[in-house]
């Protein structure tokens, strides 16, 4: 019993430490709160390279919190958002941006789904349309002859 | 012409698959860079081996040169290693280390180790350097010329093909 509760000790010792260890870690690396919303307004519209999924603002790696450093002091040298996205995009490219920009290399990429949906919809409503102006007799039961079906033959 | 009007969907699946093709031909890791035939960025950092010494981007004008970006913690960089210490025996181009994001006593016993195939290794122990010349997977490469464009980046490891089929022509040619 003695030596389950030391282990228990032991166990609930480490949590401990853990815990602290955490919360120093979620300290604001800053005490100015407009500062750090703002840094993470822009953070979370960058991409971070190395977990390509997340956001500078959410990931925990490494670069993603060198360039988070990066954009604080951006901003705390009074430089606006425009300017510290440009310098994102000069060193990684239009890939760290979330939103690409509209430009004719991603062309496709912002208007393709919107073509895709416009060419659907039409094709849906000719094939439709055609098919109600269809006299009766064309939409024969299927255990018919079909050999004068107009859209089979 | 009424098969024409079947030709159709046929010819759309054609694309997409054509696309899809081309994007699973892709490796999503590999983003290229926009400092590809720009000035390489200014820096000017402490030897990893004489922290008293310095080393910035204008020593290094009038010479093609590699930059390796390199970190003892980077395990990528362990397997690269031995191909970059059989290489810069075979071949003259200064080849400078980019000791990035790492403990200095941590990067020279990984030299001391592994063998050091650099002209001099530069300590970028805060990544800032990095950050200027885009680094996000270590280990990287680049060809910089004579006046100090950047001409080639590899993301991740050097391969043996790499250095035969890309950077040794490539080098040949700007030093030609």
């Amino acid at each position: 019993m003695r030596r389950l509760l030391s282990r228990f000790g032991i166990h609930i010792v480490l949590a401990l430490a853990c815990g602290g260890a955490l919360a120093a870690e979620a300290l604001p690396a800053s005490d100015n709160p407009a500062l750090e919303a703002r840094v993470m307004k822009i953070s979370s519209e960058l991409r971070c390279l190395v977990c390509q999924n997340e956001t500078i603002a959410a990931s925990h790696a490494e670069l993603a919190v060198d360039l988070r450093r990066q954009v604080r002091e951006m901003l705390q040298n009074g430089q606006n958002e425009q300017q510290v996205v440009d310098y994102m995009t000069a060193r990684y490219g239009d890939f760290v941006l979330y939103r690409p920009p509209f430009k004719p290399l991603t062309a496709l990429l912002w208007i393709g789904p919107a073509v895709m949906v416009v060419v659907g919809l039409g094709t849906l409503f000719v094939v439709l349309r055609r098919r109600s102006r269809l006299a009766d007799e064309a939409f024969e039961a299927d255990d018919k002859d079909v050999s004068h079906d107009p859209h089979l033959s | 012409m009424k098969h024409v009007r079947y030709l159709v969907p046929m010819g759309i699946l054609l694309v997409l698959l054509y696309f899809l093709r081309a994007g699973l031909s892709l490796n999503p890791k590999e983003v290229p860079s926009p400092l590809i035939g720009k000035p390489a960025p200014e820096f000017s950092l402490p030897r990893l081996d004489q922290p008293e010494q310095r080393i910035s981007r204008a020593d290094m004008v009038g010479q093609v040169w590699v930059l390796n970006v390199w970190a003892s913690w980077c395990v990528a960089c362990r397997q690269e290693h031995p191909l970059l210490v059989q290489y810069a025996k075979q071949s003259k181009v200064p080849i400078y280390g980019l000791n990035y994001k790492d403990e200095r006593a941590a990067g020279m016993k990984w030299l001391a180790d592994f063998g050091n195939p650099y002209t001099a290794s530069i300590s970028d122990r805060d990544g800032r350097v990095g950050i200027d010349f885009g680094v996000y997977g270590v280990p990287e490469t680049f060809v910089i010329d004579r006046q100090g464009i950047i001409r080639y980046k590899q993301i991740g490891p050097l391969t043996p093909e790499v250095l035969r089929d890309t950077i040794e022509p490539l080098l040949k040619q700007l030093n030609s």
